[in-house]
């Protein structure tokens, strides 16, 4: 099997077993739905204000929930299903890659069900560009999938690991939120997005290198 | 001549705790070993160093012609068969759709699922999900997975937790059968009587020490 398509079968795995725990399905995006239903019960509904603070608000709850999606516990491994899978001679890169595609995908999911949420909300008036928002999703979903994977190896085995991966993941994502929120404030305004764009784009890449080349020795770190 | 599983003078720490102590083996081909032991005597830590799955911390070994705590034991892990104390399954999955996740990864064909699963007389709860089945049953279908990948060495944790009369004939098979491929197999309970029953030489750990 090449890496590719043993990266396919984890990540098949990966959804299957996420499909029938419904751990994100019925819990995380429900609740984060309903965070977003926050700020408009506290302020009047006419208050302009809140479609100022829209996107935002959705960049932001995409943040935590999506922490929640990416550190969701059947995306650990115990340690026999790890060990069953490196007696195989699985590629550990290989299997960063096919977690990073499975919850990159729940995160895709999460942001189509949070988006028009948003819009209904907040009713903040779509940009003319707005398709231009799709790829900026993308790579926000793809960045914290790879983040939460990186965390979620490293706090393994920790004690303290429910504490520490979001301790992880919060900073290291801070670059993808910031720049996300930036590139829907100039849609808004009509101006180009190209440096928020680049900045996902770096930064996803960064993470992805990091989180390939770490896998192997993180496994091995295991005892 | 050249042993699959070689240990000389071999300690294991885990943290600050020593597990295992200048622990000495050689398994020869065809052979197959039982070491019996009282919880913490750190079976459950040798069969992982068999396996390859953790470093000594100190002396030097091989299995299956891999240097132990090198980077090279790659190539000998395709090899090796591990029976853990809990299963290798995903409780969400079924029983086949475990097998065959493990199978595709290993690159055997999927009709060997299910003439495995009708083997080791799970057939007709092929489509039961993991989480809902017995321990046995998990235990069958870990067992199925080494059937599944003919290993040359085989290291077997507690193999008969959990398993009726008949279940057990397969742990006896399954030795059987690598011993006549020429390999070997290390098994460690705490129950002397059951390891008479499949294994040829049997050893004592005591706190970390073969005996």
């Amino acid at each position: 099997m090449t890496a590719w398509t043993v990266a396919a079968e984890i990540a098949r795995k990966d959804l299957r077993v996420e499909l029938r725990s419904g751990e994100v399905l019925w819990i995380t995006i429900p609740f984060g739905v309903v965070a977003l239903f926050l700020v408009p019960l506290a302020l009047p509904l006419d208050n302009p204000l809140l479609a100022r603070v829209g996107s935002p608000m959705y960049w932001v709850v995409l943040l935590l929930f999506g922490m929640t999606i990416a550190l969701r516990g059947s995306a650990v491994p115990t340690e026999p299903q790890r060990d069953a899978l490196r007696l195989l001679g699985v590629d550990p890169a290989a299997r960063f890659a096919g977690r990073v595609a499975a919850t990159s995908m729940l995160l895709w999911a999460f942001q189509i069900v949070l988006a028009p949420a948003t819009f209904v909300l907040y009713q903040t008036p779509l940009p003319p560009s707005w398709g231009l928002l799709i790829p900026v999703g993308l790579g926000v979903g793809l960045g914290l999938a790879v983040v939460g994977t990186i965390a979620a190896d490293v706090t393994r085995g920790l004690r303290s690991r429910t504490a520490l991966a979001p301790l992880l993941v919060a900073p290291l994502s801070a670059p993808l939120l910031v720049a996300a929120a930036q590139a829907s404030e100039s849609l808004a305004n009509g101006d180009s997005i190209l440096l928020p764009a680049l900045i996902i784009a770096f930064t996803v890449l960064g993470l992805a290198v990091v989180g390939v080349l770490t896998a192997g020795p993180l496994e091995e770190s295991a005892q | 001549m050249t042993h699959p599983v070689d240990l000389v003078d071999i300690s294991v720490r885990v943290g600050r705790t020593e597990i295992l102590r200048g622990l000495d083996l050689k398994v020869a081909s065809g052979e197959s070993v039982g070491i019996e032991g009282a919880n913490g005597a750190g079976k459950t830590t040798l069969l992982r160093l068999l396996a390859t799955l953790i470093r000594p911390a100190s002396g030097a070994g091989s299995v299956l012609g891999a240097r132990l705590g090198s980077d090279d034991v790659g190539a000998a892990r395709a090899h090796i068969g591990l029976l853990a104390h809990e299963p290798a399954v995903y409780p969400e999955l079924t029983l086949h759709e475990n097998l065959g996740f493990y199978a595709r990864l290993a690159g055997r064909p999927a009709g060997r699922v299910d003439e495995l699963l009708d083997g080791i007389g799970l057939g007709r709860a092929a489509h039961r999900r993991a989480g809902d089945a017995s321990q046995g049953m998990l235990r069958r279908v870990d067992l199925a997975r080494l059937l599944l990948l003919e290993p040359t060495l085989v290291l077997l944790d507690e193999p008969h937790a959990g398993l009726d009369t008949d279940a057990e004939k397969l742990i006896a098979a399954l030795i059987a059968d690598v011993r006549a491929r020429n390999g070997c197999a290390v098994v460690v309970s705490h129950d002397a009587a059951r390891l008479r029953d499949v294994t040829g030489r049997r050893l004592r750990l005591d706190l970390g020490t073969l005996v």
